[in-house]
């Protein structure tokens, strides 16, 4: 179980650089001055990526323990934190 | 602690969350009104001001509320900071109801509606982790998840009544008396006042929790929870842990059960404004005790596996109940039985040149649904423009009513999402309760459920629209975000959530 706890940590470390990547692609596609859908509209991508960042990144960290194994073994009690 | 003391502790903490959650639904629900009486979209600022409203509202001003008065909570106690959300709310939603339309005062009205927006959701990131923590600190441990289950109730109450009073106020007046500058729209805002005082003096009258003042009188309350929560590694790990374990997960399952529903009954299959909101109240009027259930029934079980089979449930059954929506609302593969035309009118268009005939008519067809169709057709002089048949004629259904034993399947099928809601939500308060310390229980909870519901919740419809534009060919495919996201936080969940009831939660 460990073992497949730490790869698939792995695969949060690599999944959560390809949202952004995702987000930025839909914004450079979508972005229209023009459109009239809340998808055109560059001030909610501006929001929505700046917003996905740091949570992308508290994706990788998340991966990053989980690879190392440190949530092989959860603290049984919040008095152990 | 005696029955009726825990009682009145969850009914004066429920109602005024319930009322916070009222304030902040009758926003999103007259958006339609207060677009049109505040961001007018040929003012591009006004419009810029609205996107700020409706999107920064949710992303970005709920989490910064969750750290404002998570800290605070922690730092001068529970009572007090969610008293304090509880006023800034009921004050911002009544004076958004008090504030003139772009017509009397210009740019003035967007910028005064977006401050109060922003105002609502700092309060709202602030208000639910209070009153979890609060009662949880009240509860037995044996009955955690049951009394923090009544908190679980007020979102979707609070959903119920702003539905229920929008619905009230709209039947009882034409639809220019409701939408004209000081209409009925604004009655809705005017009574969240009245709520809001009651609630105010219910919980004037309540204790600080008693785990909260035995730490304060031991001298053990944090000095700095923002960087006790998130720079303390242990504790750090658990914020990340129960984000992408439990309340991303939780996030996109409720707003897809409750508001992408009710959006998709509305604009995919066109049912009338009156029967796509009664089915979702019926539903939710039949589901809500669940929350309740799944939260006794995590004290003798624990949280992980009803919350886990709530995702599950949700992963494999949304593509299946949203395409019967469709299947059931499609006039394709239906008979005409009755076609009645109800007004037929020409008139010249402005060049003067062409003219417009529309047509609204009913049709009835044998399984007893019912279309109010509306054609317009142009008639031009352009020999070319004669030609185009399809480019001339316009064809929209307005609405359709849905005959008695569909309206009821649908109302079933409603009910399953909620009931999914009920699974993922209703055992969640105690689970990120005793996920954290007292001494920064406040912090530590409130950011990543404001980040799983504000931010991963607040993406479907937003979500929903980019995949429904990139892939037009599958009507269901703005769904992948919520199962995807779903998904991903079972697995997490599955791996690496620990079931284990924590009965301690004092220190």
């Amino acid at each position: 179980m460990s073992a497949i706890k730490r790869y698939f940590g792995l695969i949060l470390l690599l999944l959560a650089p390809l949202v952004i990547f995702e987000l930025v692609t839909g914004a450079l596609q979508n972005i229209d001055h023009a459109g009239k859908k809340d998808i055109n509209n560059p001030v909610i991508w501006i929001i929505i990526i700046t917003i996905f960042t740091p949570i992308a990144i508290g994706l990788v960290i998340f991966g990053w323990y989980a690879f190392r194994g440190e949530y092989d073994r959860l603290p049984h009690s919040s008095q152990e934190l | 602690m005696k029955p009726t003391s825990i009682g009145a502790i969850i009914g004066a903490s429920s109602v005024g969350t319930m009322i916070e959650w009222y304030d902040f639904y009758i926003f999103g629900m007259l958006s339609t009104t207060i677009s049109t009486q505040f961001f007018p979209k040929e003012n591009p600022t006004a419009a810029l001001l609205s996107t700020l409203a409706i999107f920064a509202a949710g992303f970005i001003v709920r989490p910064f509320g969750a750290l404002v008065f998570g800290r605070l909570g922690d730092l001068v106690g529970r009572k007090h900071t969610f008293l304090l959300t509880l006023i800034l709310m009921g004050g911002a939603t009544f004076l958004i109801g008090c504030v003139p339309g772009y017509n009397s005062i210009g740019i003035a009205a967007p910028i005064i509606v977006l401050l109060l927006r922003l105002l609502q959701g700092l309060a709202l990131g602030g208000e639910y982790g209070g009153a979890a923590t609060y009662v949880a600190e009240h509860s037995t441990p044996s009955k955690r998840g049951y009394y923090t289950s009544w908190i679980q109730t007020t979102a979707t109450l609070g959903l119920f009544i702003a539905l229920g009073v929008i619905l009230l106020v709209k039947k009882n007046m034409t639809d220019i008396s409701f939408n004209k500058e000081w209409g009925g729209w604004r009655y809705p805002f005017w009574i969240s006042i009245l709520l809001v005082g009651i609630s105010i003096y219910i919980r004037m009258r309540m204790k600080e929790s008693p785990l909260y003042t035995a730490l304060k009188k031991e001298g053990k309350t944090s000095i700095n929870p923002i960087t006790e929560s998130f720079r303390h590694k242990l504790n750090f790990k658990m914020v990340l842990l129960a984000l992408f374990g439990a309340v991303m997960g939780q996030g996109v399952v409720w707003y897809t059960g409750q508001f992408y529903a009710q959006n998709f009954l509305e604009t995919k299959c066109n049912i009338g404004f009156e029967q796509s909101r009664t089915i979702l109240l019926w539903a939710i009027l039949f589901a809500t005790p669940f929350f309740i259930f799944w939260g006794w029934l995590s004290d003798k079980i624990g949280r992980k596996w009803i919350m886990m089979a709530g995702l599950g449930l949700a992963i494999f059954t949304y593509r299946p109940i949203f395409s019967y929506f469709l299947d059931g609302t499609t006039t394709k593969t239906l008979s005409i039985k009755e076609e009645r035309v109800l007004s037929e009118k020409m008139e010249r268009t402005t060049s003067g040149k062409d003219s417009v005939t529309s047509t609204e008519k009913t049709i009835t067809y044998t399984n007893g649904l019912i279309a109010k169709e509306t054609r317009s057709d142009t008639l031009s002089n352009d020999p070319a423009l004669r030609a185009l048949q399809d480019a001339r004629i316009k064809l929209t259904y307005t609405q359709k009513q849905l005959p008695s034993p569909i309206y009821w399947k649908f109302v079933g099928l409603v009910f399953l999402l909620i009931l999914y809601v009920t699974m993922v939500y209703g055992p969640i308060a105690a689970f990120l309760v005793e996920m954290f310390p007292t001494k920064i229980r406040y912090t530590s909870m409130s950011l990543p459920y404001h980040i799983g519901n504000g931010v991963f919740g607040g993406l479907v419809p937003f979500i929903g629209l980019l995949l429904t534009t990139t892939y037009t060919s599958d009507p269901l495919v703005g769904l992948w975000y919520p199962i995807g996201v779903a998904v991903l936080c079972l697995f997490i969940g599955m791996l690496y959530l620990d079931n284990k009831i924590d009965k301690k939660i004092n220190n």
